[in-house]
């Protein structure tokens, strides 16, 4: 196999993606939509379910589920267990999750050259 | 039959209470409107304002609402534009009444009809809901509402825009309802303005769209957009949002001209996500919306049309939004500065905690926060990840503010916390500041429950009344 490091690069979701993010009682949701059309496929393929949960992991509590509306070239993820209670019960800064939307643009993805 | 007209103007005024006190004002002197459309209600809001009634019977509305109609009742008069507002709570009709009274003393007597929309409030029919078996449960965690009867302080069904469509039937030009939900304040005057059907799922879904699109005011017209944020003109004179609705259920969003803000399909769609659930099926008592079947295009400057909009039957179940009294709260803050802010927030958080340990003090969480390093990214701001990702080196923060906030049941327990916090500015970590704002005060939680019921069970209640 050919050096891994020169196939693959890095790049983070920030730069293919623009997010909004809001509350379900105890759940987050947040909107991801891709800056081009042609990066939706990208966005389907390398930021699924599974990859978000990993990137939240110690930040929930809940699985994370995954709707893809390519109508809009966007996914919805919905965070569950992330607002310690959500609503009045949560003690956290960002009780409603309005800013989970760029801690989820914070993910890098290894993507081929 | 009176003629239909050819499409009619929504314009958004208010996203939720406590909103820009200047945007009704701007929607309605700004140009051309058939219909101001204003939103006052969240989740947490009708158990504050039953609280209001409690005490005084005659309140237990928005009164924000009031002194903003009171500003532009001579206008909405004049141009013959139509209100629709879930402003009045759980007393919808004190509403009405303190509104009739300062129409009459603005000498528009006798030119205005104000319509009431109640039968939401469930709260003095509970027990006979319960005992006829309706167990209320509640949608997340499954359990009936038995479970906390004994501290439930509000609840309200969700209605549609039925009630609302009935109301401008009769001829109100201001309709203030209850717990309606926000999508029906801006579907009703399509449905009423174009004569929809009940079963036309696909028109009802577009107004409803329509609603959902606006329903949070200037977050669909350049207001917390992220795409592009810095480029997006002239947020001081934000231009709120507008739709032109067409009778065959395409709309197009746009907004005053000579006002900021900016309408395009990023912007739009990060509204369309907003609080989303599962896009295919986005559930109101009017009908089921499928938000992937929505299409965008951008048809001139700050225009965007919506089309494509498909729809199924409302289910036969409405939402219940249940407030239930859970305990005490309470959040105290510090700031530590430079050098090594961060370690001394952290020592001084180590500290308060021993010390609440030591009092034998119980709570059901405490949490901690470092605002500047973690309160709102948590672990992916930290460390070498978070320096890469824009995060600064921890140990080269110029400040940091110590936020801890506490829960329990015992108000007694939450109270003593908030005396271990003005201590440490004397006996804790050096470099603290930031304690102007004085001792915490302690918060009562009211929680949400949120459950269905029968659509057969809650009456919509429509009266029209001559000012």
């Amino acid at each position: 196999m050919r050096n891994k490091a020169g196939r693959k690069k890095t790049v983070a979701l920030v730069e293919l993606a623009h997010a909004r993010s809001g509350d379900k009682g105890d759940t987050a949701n947040v909107g991801l939509i891709a800056l081009k059309p042609e990066y939706y496929p990208i966005l389907v393929k390398h930021v699924t379910a599974a990859r978000v949960a990993r990137h939240f992991k110690g930040m929930i509590s809940g699985p994370v589920e995954r709707y893809e509306l390519p109508n809009l070239h966007a996914l919805n993820f919905l965070l569950h267990g992330a607002l310690d209670g959500g609503g009045t019960i949560s003690l956290k800064t960002d009780a409603q999750g309005k800013v989970f939307s760029t801690a989820l643009l914070r993910l890098e993805l290894e993507l081929p050259r | 039959m009176k003629s239909r007209p050819a499409t009619v103007r929504i314009a958004a005024g208010q996203g939720f209470w406590g909103d820009w006190l200047e945007a009704p004002y701007r929607q309605v002197t700004g140009g051309p409107v058939d219909y101001l459309m204003m939103d006052y209600l969240a989740e947490v809001t009708m158990s504050i304002l039953q609280k209001q009634k409690a005490r005084d019977p005659s309140l237990g509305y928005a009164k924000d609402f009031l002194a903003q109609m009171e500003r532009i009742l001579p206008v909405v008069v004049e141009r013959r534009v139509k209100v629709t507002a879930n402003a009045g709570g759980v007393n919808p009709r004190g509403c009405a009444q303190a509104m009739a009274e300062t129409a009459r003393r603005l000498r528009l007597a006798g030119q205005l009809r104000i319509g009431v929309v109640t039968g939401d409030d469930l709260l003095p029919r509970l027990d006979g809901l319960l005992a006829r078996g309706h167990e209320l449960r509640n949608l997340d965690t499954g359990r009936p509402l038995s479970d906390v009867r004994d501290r439930v302080v509000s609840a309200n069904a969700y209605l549609g825009a039925g009630p609302v469509v009935e109301a401008l039937r009769g001829g109100a030009d201001i309709v203030v309802t209850g717990r309606v939900t926000d999508t029906g304040l801006t579907l009703a005057p399509m449905i009423h303005a174009f004569g929809w059907r009940p079963d036309a799922w696909d028109l009802l879904a577009a107004g409803t769209v329509a609603g959902h699109t606006i329903e949070c005011g200037a977050q669909c017209s350049g207001g917390n957009c992220l795409v592009d944020w810095e480029r997006i003109p002239d947020l001081a004179n934000v231009g709120y949002p507008i739709v032109d609705a067409d009778p065959d259920g395409t709309f197009e969003i746009t907004k005053h001209p000579g006002t900021g803000g900016r309408i395009s399909v990023a912007g739009v769609t990060e509204q369309l996500v907003y609080e989303m659930g599962n896009p295919a099926e986005y559930i109101t008592p009017d009908c089921i919306a499928d938000f992937t079947t929505i299409r965008l295009e951008q048809v001139a400057g700050d225009r965007v049309r919506v089309s494509g909009v498909r729809g199924r039957p409302a289910t036969d179940k409405l939402k219940v939004s249940i407030g239930y009294f859970y305990g005490y709260k309470a959040v105290g803050t510090l700031v530590y500065a430079w050098p090594e802010a961060y370690k001394k927030a952290q020592a001084a958080d180590r500290i308060l905690r021993q010390r609440l340990a030591d009092l034998g003090l119980k709570f059901e969480s405490v949490l901690t926060e470092f605002v500047g390093a973690d309160a709102t990214h948590g672990p992916l701001a930290r460390g070498a990840r978070g320096a890469r990702g824009g995060g600064a080196p921890l140990d080269q923060l110029p400040e940091v503010q110590l936020r801890v906030g506490v829960r329990s049941p015992d108000k007694a327990a939450v109270e003593r916390f908030t005396r271990e916090i003005a201590p440490l500015i004397l006996n804790g970590p050096p470099s603290v500041t930031g304690f102007a704002g004085g001792r915490p005060k302690p918060e009562e939680i009211v929680a949400y429950w949120p459950a269905l019921l029968d659509k057969g069970m809650v009456e919509p209640c429509v009266e029209v009344v001559e000012v």
